[in-house]
């Protein structure tokens, strides 16, 4: 950061079990505290229940229920033919999860962490996403890869990367990152009821967050991104880990009178930037926030288009808070790599200023 | 199925000499094989081994095996020779369009007839097969017209057969990922309850073909752990044609091919796939194996390429053109015709018409090939995701106006 910023002391703001502003202060009878984990444990139920062409695939997600316990349970209750603990072999739960889908069936692949998923990279972009356009319709890929992304949680070297952006690069591909429990909830049914194969990544710092889930209340579409919170003087746009962290910059902000317009994109391919473009119209003002790396990235993606669309409207330049173009680094670095309160609210700030 | 000597005796054995140290004056004189490579290189390409199964030999004498056999009416046998002659002209014809600037690139299967026919008559209609991208024999078993090859090779399409009422998924490119795709069906089979006793009337099985390159991949090695331990249907089917372009087999692997199946905990069988009765039989030996719950099984097909492996390949820079004349009198449909003659199973009349219909074929195969249209450029976006894409959709509206103002203009494109 090339200005220096007095806002240290906020660094130990406790930010625990707060997540996107979905919930309220009052909880309505068919309400429940969730996590993210559990909801998206209990989001797979119940798309499993619904439909039995439902698979799961992947690596200890049977009786260990996952390495983040997020089948927890599943293979109990519907079987080892429904959660199949597979081979530990990346290109091989993708692949067989393309035949499987060419015979009829909707697998649930888990790739365990984020830097795992490259040895199925390969089935991901040749044949997952290109089938359906390769047949013109008539091979259907409903296939959804769940993805544990992000850092933070202090683990070794391919444990923390963020590869959206490799995903969201490919057509035919369909990319969603969700930043909250009600979202996951509702999202992981979604695209396991999408037709088209679906890039499914999940905050894993992010797993123990807790927030209010009503499930009498139906969720917004699976590629709509959604404001979070309304403000005038400049917007943020963030997803995935980073909801949580601007979240609490927009609260801190707030408390030193600026209005921020917060927005989730939950689809990273296909963008919905319908709403980014109108709150810019109106803040004029637009930082990025990510944690992956800025180098032809989402975040770069929605900088091009907003000069684009927004060119007139804005009074900044579209400023972007990311992790550094480096590799994911060791453990006792990731705090300064990854985008902290800190460094959105001088984003914010610099924006402001200009 | 394999002998253990094979575990203590190396063959081929053409590695025998030390390659030299880096940077020295050898390096020059060791490029060029010794006399001992060439021959070993010879013996890998031209001789199945002990373990070859094999029903029809290169002169044409039906012999018996112990294991597989075949019940074969004459009829069945002419209409084998039939199917491999016309997937030859087939063959032949696209090599010459491609020449003639028709096509902007062919895969010629020339020398691979028997093991495609054999291998896709084995097949039941309700079995499913995965190719590679030159099993235009296996196509043509599956009742796709050579037609519908065209598209990927001209360049209008990636293939228009329908894939799920044909049962044989669109060519795969990229080496090996088809193997893992089949690997996968055949699970969705065996969940579906199409596997086992009980279920013969529609029991069914995959079939996935790719060459000895590709044994190489990940993928076909996954493939093999995966079939392996969900007891997957499938018939992992290796045309072993000698060469991954230039690389020869040497490079892919310090035994036979069919022997690798002993390492996953399945059955691996090298049959003569020059001979289609031989592959006929194996195939569905292993087909049935499949359906009856027994799978999966490997196939090696021991072949050979008679031409290059694409019209952008040329083969006399890398292989000894001796390999070439020995495989030619191993040819896969000549040993037929002599068998058909010998035995009197077939007079000229019969080897004229199929001649003639070869001849109608090739014209049809032309003619087609010329009038293929160009698809309208808003194919490029169409069926990439199963749902509309506004974004897409924007691009598409936006690039036709586009173009519009060419057309306009009294432009051609």
């Amino acid at each position: 950061m090339a200005e220096t910023t007095s806002r240290t002391a906020t660094r130990s703001i406790d930010t625990t079990n707060r997540s996107g502003s979905l919930g309220s202060d009052e909880q309505p009878a068919s309400t429940q505290k969730i996590t993210i984990a559990k909801a998206l444990n209990l989001g797979l139920r119940t798309a499993m229940e619904r439909d039995p062409k439902v698979l799961l695939l992947g690596e200890d997600i049977g009786k260990l229920g996952g390495v983040f316990r997020i089948t927890d349970g599943l293979q109990k209750d519907f079987g080892e033919q429904r959660v199949m603990d597979t081979p530990l072999a990346e290109s091989g739960i993708i692949g067989t999860a393309v035949g499987l889908a060419i015979r009829g069936y909707r697998p649930v692949c888990e790739i365990q962490f984020d830097g795992f998923i490259f040895p199925g990279f390969d089935q991901i972009v040749s044949q997952l996403a290109k089938l359906q356009f390769r047949t013109q319709g008539r091979v259907k890929m409903p296939v959804v890869i769940r993805v544990p992304f992000g850092g933070g949680i202090g683990a070794v070297e391919h444990h923390s990367e963020s590869p959206e952006s490799y995903f969201a690069h490919t057509a035919g591909l369909k990319v969603v990152a969700c930043g909250n429990p009600v979202d996951a909830y509702w999202m992981i049914q979604q695209a396991i009821a999408s037709d088209d194969p679906v890039l499914f990544f999940e905050p894993k710092r992010r797993y123990q967050d807790k927030a209010e889930l009503d499930t009498s209340v139906q969720p917004i579409p699976l590629h709509s991104s959604r404001v979070l919170q309304e403000g005038s003087d400049v917007t943020v746009v963030c997803y995935g880990p980073m909801v949580r962290t601007c979240t609490d910059a927009a609260r801190v902000a707030a408390e030193e009178g600026h209005r921020v317009e917060l927005i989730d994109l939950r689809s990273l391919s296909p963008l919905d930037l319908n709403p980014v473009f109108e709150s810019v119209r109106r803040t004029g003002r637009l930082v990025v926030v990510s944690e992956a790396p800025g180098q032809s990235s989402i975040t770069s993606e929605i900088a091009a288009q907003v000069q684009q669309h927004c060119f007139y409207s804005l009074q900044a330049p579209v400023l972007r808070v990311t992790g550094f173009d480096t590799p994911y680094p060791p453990t006792k670095l990731e705090e300064e790599f990854l985008p902290d309160l800190e460094r959105v609210l001088d984003a914010v700030e610099r924006s402001l200023r200009w | 199925m394999s002998s253990p000597e094979y575990w203590t005796k190396p063959w081929p054995s053409s590695s025998a000499e030390k390659p030299p140290p880096p940077g020295s004056n050898q390096a020059a004189v060791a490029a060029r094989p010794t006399a001992e490579q060439v021959i070993a290189g010879l013996r890998a390409t031209s001789e199945g081994g002990p373990d070859l199964v094999q029903l029809l030999t290169p002169e044409g004498e039906r012999v018996t095996h112990p294991h597989f056999d075949l019940d074969i009416t004459p009829e069945e046998l002419r209409s084998l020779y039939r199917d491999m002659v016309l997937v030859r002209r087939t063959d032949r014809e696209c090599n010459a369009l491609q020449r003639q600037g028709q096509l902007g690139i062919w895969v010629p299967l020339l020398g691979q007839e028997a093991a495609q026919i054999g291998a896709g008559r084995a097949m039941r209609p309700q079995d499913m097969a995965f190719p590679s991208y030159r099993e235009h024999g296996v196509a043509w078993c599956r009742g796709i017209d050579p037609t519908d090859l065209l598209g990927i090779f001209r360049g209008t399409d990636h293939g228009t057969w329908d894939s799920q009422e044909k049962r044989f998924h669109p060519y795969t490119i990229v080496i090996g990922n088809q193997v893992l795709n089949a690997a996968g069906y055949a699970m969705g089979q065996r969940l579906d309850g199409k596997v086992g006793d009980g279920h013969q009337d529609d029991a069914e099985a995959t079939i996935v073909f790719f060459g000895d390159g590709a044994t190489s991949q990940g993928d076909v090695n996954e493939g093999f752990v995966w079939g392996a331990v969900y007891d997957a249907p499938v018939v992992f089917f290796c045309q072993n044609n000698q060469w991954a372009i230039s690389e020869p087999m040497e490079r892919q692997s310090r035994i036979p091919l069919y022997q690798r199946a002993s390492g996953f905990g399945f059955p691996g069988i090298r049959v003569d796939g020059n001979d289609v009765l031989a592959t006929l039989a194996v195939t569905r030996w292993a087909l049935e194996e499949c359906r009856s719950g027994n799978g999966p099984v490997l196939i090696e097909a021991f072949t050979y390429r008679m031409d290059a492996h694409t019209t952008s390949d040329d083969p006399t820079r890398y292989r000894l053109s001796d390999e070439l004349e020995a495989w030619k009198l191993k040819d896969p449909i000549e040993r037929v015709r002599v068998h058909l003659v010998r035995s009197q199973f077939a007079d000229a009349d019969f080897f004229a018409q199929v001649d003639a219909e070869s001849d109608a074929l090739a014209e049809r195969l032309r003619e087609f090939c010329i009038n293929m249209p160009t698809p309208p450029a808003d194919r490029i976006f169409s069926h990439v995701y199963s749902e509309n894409s506004p974004v897409l959709d924007q691009q598409r509206d936006e690039f036709l106006d586009y173009l519009s103002k060419f057309e306009h203009a009294g432009g051609a494109l």
